[in-house]
């Protein structure tokens, strides 16, 4: 009982709460990384360095008046955020954050699978909350987004599945062990898949350069228009949420989960001390920070020449990589 | 009866209709208050119609109502992000009126600031142009450089946005002492951070593409269309007062105009970026052989220009910039006051240039014609 029930649910507990904080210190960091390359101070009057307001923003977003637009539909207006964040949330459950039968809720053996199919049902939020807002920004955004997520989606999966190759099995906690037992991460053997998982990744996650549905100078906000209050925090913790998942599937696909670097110099085993979990989260930092960066950096793309580089260049190298990988397969 | 029942509603089911779009007037790309109704099959615009006077203060009218000083400080409220070359273009047709001389200091110091006002315009373009494309950090950048610029006006006339610096037959105020080597020095500055800018999107491939190839016009439509300006030398058209009919002290000082060759957003891109160096090596002139001498001509205390009626334009940041004034004789105000405002006959591209672009497009073609909707709206 308390093995199969108690155990799991408070990990859940633990992760979910976890979670949602890293996120609302997340919506700080960028804040704060933002200021910096931008140079300006970012927040600085709540707290100290202003670093109470992770915590003040989500209470400011809870107080607000929630507003459902008249014509709206509201089952669907309410249901919309609620299924941008489950998935968001429900992916954590197959991410492991050690070997260590305490650092994930459930290893499931085809882990890799789950993902894929759980983070695609975001995208019905998405569409659902721009089709449910019954005004035309958000439509043009949700049409956006749905087409986006389609066509970025195929280059990951392809992309995932030359990984699968090279390790050979979809369990997450099993492709950790093949880069172990490799004794090098899997982003040095395969480099490209690299590079097309973190486009990718930056495109499903809709940030900078993809931000097209939410393109605040084009669609005053895009899908999330007409939300306001708590629905519109929902989406807010999707969005931020789904970026931790594609840094953490990223990390642990590309550079080892939780393995120190160099996994087979023992030289370096002095590195152990530190626990698995340190080393996970702080390779998801890193993903972040390079999230955050980009954003500071780059202009947006425009609607077709994202579908361009989405069909005509990432799926083809995406299936090339998957090729190449097959052949090296069988061969070596 | 069935049969023509369903091929009806297969016929309703395929009808496609194009989506009318209402962009602005509170929208965060549309540089103030204009509204943009787009017509829309999927994400390209058809068509567009352009709604503007959502500021309309009547300037014009008002200004037929003030003395001749006064309308100095209306003039400011048109194009409140380059209220000193407003502000010259008016002083300057008045003294063509009058025919007063105006002392060649003051016509340096007048360059001065047309020039700096010149970079903050365009400070102000090109981070709100990146931003709608998405590029954020720009903004902050150009501001901060902009800031500079603001400081050395305040220093100079006390104010950061509506200058009232220049009066009919000089100016208000001689500069304040080290003004002229904080100047340079902000020369020297700017020099170095137009790298920056560049280094962020020049040859960003995000950059290129999203403005190459955008609102192409070609030279002939450009003028067919009165556009002015970057906008219209972007198009190849070789035109800029300041050259061609020198105001100021616009002829003692050597500088280039530069000019696109395919008329795209790009193309005015890269010229307003030239446009800063250019401004640079004037003010740096202007510094450097900076004359001795009065800062006000020989003018009446009160103004009464003779009867009569004048048009002068003049080069302002966004584009030529006309004041059409006609005096009584008798009166302290003048009989009929009318602007040629550069950002309204640049709106006039805009349906022209939006024409088969995307929505994406419409907003980095609202931001490469730069306009200001209180010159718009006046």
């Amino acid at each position: 009982m308390v093995e199969t029930f108690l155990i799991p649910l408070l990990k859940i507990a633990v992760l979910i709460n976890a979670l949602l904080v890293s996120v609302t210190f997340l919506v700080l960091m960028e804040r704060k990384v933002m200021a910096w390359a931008q140079n300006r101070l970012g927040p600085m009057r709540v707290g100290p360095h202003g670093m109470l307001q992770a915590i003040v923003d989500p209470i400011k977003l809870i107080l607000k008046e929630d507003i459902t637009p008249a014509k709206a539909d509201k089952w669907v207006f309410t249901l919309a955020p609620i299924m941008s964040l489950a998935p968001a949330l429900a992916v954590f459950s197959v991410v492991p954050f050690g070997f260590d039968p305490l650092y994930y809720i459930a290893d499931i053996n085809v882990g890799l699978l789950f993902i894929i199919s759980v983070t695609s049902i975001g995208v019905y939020g998405i569409i659902l909350g721009g089709w449910a807002s019954n005004s035309k920004y958000p439509l043009l955004a949700s049409l956006r987004a749905s087409a986006q997520l389609i066509s970025y989606e195929i280059a990951v999966t392809m992309t995932l599945v030359s990984v699968i190759l090279t390790s050979g099995t979809l369990s997450m906690i099993g492709i950790v062990q093949a880069q172990q037992e490799a004794g090098i991460w899997f982003g040095f053997i395969q480099p490209v898949a690299f590079v097309l998982m973190f486009i990718g990744g930056l495109a499903e996650t809709n940030r900078v350069p993809f931000d097209l549905p939410e393109a605040e100078t084009e669609l005053t906000g895009g899908f999330h228009t007409e939300y306001s209050g708590m629905r519109f925090a929902l989406f807010f913790l999707a969005e931020y949420a789904n970026i931790i998942v594609i840094s953490a599937i990223t990390a642990i696909m590309f550079l080892g989960g939780w393995l120190r670097p160099f996994p087979s110099i023992e030289a370096l085993s002095f590195l152990d001390v530190i626990p698995p979990w340190i080393w996970l989260v702080s390779k998801i930092f890193v993903f972040l920070y390079v999230f955050i960066w980009i954003r500071a950096t780059l202009p947006r793309y425009r609607y077709d020449q994202l579908m361009n580089l989405g069909w005509k260049v990432l799926i083809p190298i995406a299936i090339a990589n998957l090729v190449v990988t097959g052949i090296v397969k069988v061969l070596v | 009866m069935t049969t023509e029942a369903s091929s009806r509603r297969i016929g309703q089911a395929f009808d496609t209709d194009e989506l009318v779009l209402n962009m602005g007037p509170q929208h965060p790309s549309t540089h103030g208050v204009l509204r943009v109704v787009l017509r829309l099959d999927g994400e390209r615009v058809v068509d567009c119609d352009c709604v503007i006077g959502y500021i309309h203060r009547g300037v014009e009218k008002l200004c037929e109502n003030r003395d001749w000083t006064q309308i100095i400080l209306l003039t400011d409220r048109m194009d409140y992000v380059a209220a000193a070359t407003s502000n010259l273009g008016y002083v300057e047709t008045v003294e063509k009126l009058m025919q007063i001389e105006v002392p060649r200091r003051a016509r340096y110091i007048r360059t001065i600031l047309a020039e700096l006002q010149r970079i903050a315009s365009h400070c102000l373009w090109l981070g709100t142009h990146a931003m709608d494309i998405g590029a954020m950090t720009v903004l902050l950048y150009s501001f901060r450089e902009r800031e500079h610029v603001l400081d050395l006006f305040e220093e100079f006339c006390g104010a950061r946005l509506t200058y009232n610096s220049m009066r009919v037959g000089g100016l208000p105020l001689d500069i304040p002492s080290g003004w002229d080597k904080r100047v340079s020095e902000f020369c020297d500055l700017m020099e170095t951070k137009l790298d920056e800018y560049e280094e962020l999107l020049t040859n960003n491939r995000i950059w290129v593409g999203r403005t190459r190839d955008v609102g192409v016009i070609s030279g002939e439509e450009a003028t067919a269309l009165g556009l002015c300006g970057p906008p219209l030398r972007g198009s190849g058209v070789l035109r800029d007062l300041r050259k061609d009919e020198p105001n100021a002290a616009y002829e003692e000082f050597d500088f280039d105009i530069p000019l696109g060759t395919r008329g795209d957003t790009y193309d005015r891109y890269l010229i307003r970026l030239e446009e800063f160096k250019q401004s640079i090596r004037i003010i740096r002139q202007a510094i450097a052989g900076l004359p001795e001498g009065p800062i006000m001509g020989k003018v009446p205390r009160l103004l009464k220009p003779p009867a009569g009626e004048t048009y002068h334009a003049i080069e302002s940041p966004k584009g030529e910039i006309g004041y059409f004034i006609a005096s009584d004789g008798r009166s302290t105000n003048p009989y009929r006051f009318r602007v040629r405002p550069p950002s309204f006959c640049n709106l006039q591209g805009l349906r022209r240039l939006v024409k088969g672009h995307l929505v994406a497009d419409v907003v980095a073609l609202i931001g490469t014609i730069d306009i200001v909707l209180g010159e718009v709206d006046r």
